[in-house]
C-alpha cells in the first residue's frame, strides 16, 4: 500500500483561472493504474461530498486516446510508449509527490479540471482526411494490390490515436505530429490519391487555424506518443506540401 | 502563408547561411598564418569585385533578415500557441532526444543576431585608410583590416566575446543543421540519424574553427 501526495489543476470551467489543489492519498496498491488511483480519490472527495476530479477516459486499454494527463511534466508520465489509462501506480515509491496537469495548449482550451476540449483533431481531419471511394458492388480482395512495406508505412502512421500527447508535450504546442500522420497514413495508399495534393493543403490550413505552434523539430512529440509515431511522417508531410506546391495543385 | 511553407523558408535561408559561415571560416583560416599578408591580400581579392561584392552583401543581408523575420515570427506563434504553461515541464527524451540547442533555437538565434551586429560594425564599418590603417598591395594603397583584428584580440575582453559568441553559433547548428533537412522534407528514416550526427560534427568544426581565431591571435601576435 502506497500513499501519495497529489497536487492536482482544478478549474470549474473554461471561464475559472484554476488552481492546484493538493490531496493526500493513501490505499494505493501498485498494480492500479493511474486512472484507477484517480478513482480511488474521487470516490473519497464524493464521500466528503466534494467535486470529484473530472477526467477523460473511455477504453481504459490504450486504444481510444480520450486518456491524457501531463504526469510530473510528461504527457502521459514518464514510461515509454504507455497512455495514461496503462500507466502502472508500480512506477511510483510511496510518499511520492504527483503534480497532474491537463494538456495545455490555445487549440486545446480546459473545460473542466483536466478535461480539454480535442475537437481541434476533428476539424483536422475533417478539412481533408478522407479518400474518395467508387460506389457500386463490392470490389474484389485483392483488386487492388497494395507491398507489404506500402502497407506497413500506413499502418504505422494509423496506429495514432488521437490523443493529443505530441501538441501537449511539444514545447512549441505544435500539432505538426498528429497531421502529419494522418496525412501520411494516407498519402502512401492508392485510395488517397485523388486528394492527394489538396488533403495535405487543407490540413495544414486547419492546423493553423486552429492555433497550434510553429514546428521547430524538436522530437518532443515522438517521446510523448504512446504509439512511437515516427517524426518521419513530418518529413512525409513536407515532402507532400513541396510535391503539391511544385504539381501546382488547387488548394 | 501556412507554417509549413514558412519552414521551408527558414529551412533555405538558414542552409544558405550555413553556406556563407562556411565560405567565411575558409577565408578567415588565413588569420593562422604567423604574418599579416595572406588575410589582407584576400580581403584586399574580395573588394577588388567592386560592385558584385556589394551585390553579394546586399543579398547576405536579405537572407538574414528573411531568417530572422520568420524565425522570431515563428516563435511568436508558438508562444501564443500555448498561453498558459505548465507548473512541471520534462523531456521524455526518446529515440530523437530533444536538447538545449533545438529548445533555445530563438535565445541562440537572437545572442546570434546581436553579435553580427556587432561584429559587422566592429570590422566592415570599422577604422579604415582614413584612420590610419594602411598597407600596400599590388602597389596600391589598401586597408590594413589584419592591425584592425589583431589589436582587437588583444583586449581579452574581445577574446571572451566572440568565444561565447561562436559556441552560441555551435548550439544553433547543431539542430539547426539536420532540422533544415527535416523542415524541407528531405530525410527519410535511415537519414535521420546521420543528419544529426553530421550537423552536429559541422557545428562543432565551425565552431572550433571560428573560435580558435581569437584565441590564437591573443597568444601568438
Ligand atoms: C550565422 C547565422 C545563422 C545561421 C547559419 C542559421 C542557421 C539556421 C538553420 C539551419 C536553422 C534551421 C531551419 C529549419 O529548421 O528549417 C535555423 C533556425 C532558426 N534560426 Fe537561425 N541561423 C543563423 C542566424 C540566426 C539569427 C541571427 C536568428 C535571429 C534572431 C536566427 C533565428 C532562428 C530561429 C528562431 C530558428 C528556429 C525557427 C524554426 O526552426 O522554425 N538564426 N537557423
Ligand atoms: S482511456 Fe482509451 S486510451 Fe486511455
Amino acid at each position: 500500500m502506497m500513499t501519495l501526495n497529489l497536487e492536482i489543476w482544478r478549474q470549474k470551467n473554461s471561464q475559472d483561472s484554476g488552481r492546484f489543489a493538493t490531496y493526500q492519498l493513501s490505499g494505493i496498491t501498485p498494480d492500479m493504474s493511474f486512472l484507477e488511483m484517480l478513482d480511488l480519490l474521487n470516490e473519497q472527495l464524493i464521500k466528503k461530498g466534494e467535486a470529484p476530479v473530472e477526467f477523460d477516459s473511455d477504453c481504459r486499454e490504450g486504444i481510444c486516446g480520450s486518456c491524457g494527463l501531463v504526469i510530473n511534466g510528461q504527457a502521459h508520465g514518464k514510461e515509454m510508449a504507455t497512455t495514461t489509462c496503462e500507466l502502472y501506480m508500480r512506477h511510483f515509491q510511496d510518499g511520492d509527490t504527483i503534480v497532474i496537469e491537463p494538456w495545455r495548449a490555445k487549440a486545446f482550451p480546459v473545460l473542466r479540471d483536466l478535461c480539454v476540449d480535442r475537437t481541434a483533431f476533428d476539424r483536422i481531419i475533417a478539412a481533408g482526411g478522407y479518400t474518395s471511394a467508387k460506389s457500386g458492388p463490392h470490389p474484389d480482395g485483392n483488386a487492388i494490390l497494395i507491398s507489404k512495406p506500402v502497407a506497413d508505412s500506413a499502418m504505422e502512421s494509423a496506429t495514432c490515436i488521437g490523443c493529443g500527447a505530441c501538441v501537449a508535450a511539444c514545447p512549441n504546442a505544435s500539432a505538426s505530429l498528429f497531421t502529419a500522420a494522418k496525412i501520411s497514413q494516407l498519402a502512401v495508399l492508392p485510395q488517397g490519391q485523388v486528394e492527394r495534393g489538396r488533403r495535405v493543403f487543407r490540413m495544414v490550413r486547419q492546423m493553423d487555424a486552429e492555433g497550434f505552434g510553429n514546428c521547430t523539430n524538436i522530437g518532443e512529440c515522438r517521446a510523448a506518443c504512446p504509439k512511437e509515431i515516427s517524426i518521419d511522417n513530418i518529413a512525409t508531410m513536407k515532402r507532400e506540401y513541396a510535391a503539391a506546391l511544385l504539381r501546382g495543385d488547387e488548394s | 502563408m501556412t507554417t509549413v511553407a514558412k519552414k521551408f523558408i527558414m529551412a533555405l535561408s538558414g542552409l544558405a547561411l550555413v553556406g556563407f559561415v562556411i565560405t567565411h571560416l575558409l577565408g578567415n583560416l588565413t588569420l593562422y598564418s604567423h604574418t599579416d599578408e595572406p588575410f589582407n591580400a584576400y580581403a584586399f581579392k574580395l573588394h577588388s569585385f567592386g560592385s558584385l561584392l556589394l551585390v553579394a552583401e546586399v543579398g547576405l543581408v536579405a537572407i538574414f533578415l528573411t531568417h530572422i523575420v520568420y524565425g522570431l515570427t515563428a516563435k511568436k506563434t508558438s508562444l501564443s500557441a500555448r498561453p498558459k504553461g505548465y507548473r512541471v515541464w520534462r523531456s521524455k527524451g526518446g529515440e530523437t532526444p530533444s536538447n538545449i540547442s533545438s529548445r533555445n533555437m530563438a535565445i541562440s538565434g537572437s545572442i546570434l543576431l546581436a553579435f553580427v551586429l556587432l561584429h559587422v560594425w566592429q570590422f566592415r564599418f570599422g577604422p579604415a585608410i582614413e584612420a590610419g590603417y594602411v598597407t600596400t598591395m599590388h602597389g596600391e594603397q589598401a586597408r590594413d583590416l589584419h592591425r584592425l583584428i589583431v589589436e582587437t584580440f588583444k583586449n581579452p575582453a574581445w577574446v571572451a566575446v566572440y568565444v561565447a559568441a561562436m559556441l552560441f553559433l555551435g548550439l544553433h547548428l547543431r539542430h539547426g543543421f539536420w532540422s533544415a533537412f527535416q523542415s524541407a522534407g528531405l530525410t527519410r528514416h535511415n537519414t535521420t540519424v546521420k543528419l544529426r550526427i553530421f550537423g552536429g560534427l559541422l557545428a562543432a568544426a565551425l565552431t572550433v574553427g571560428f573560435l580558435f581565431i581569437p584565441v590564437y591571435i591573443y597568444f601568438a601576435f
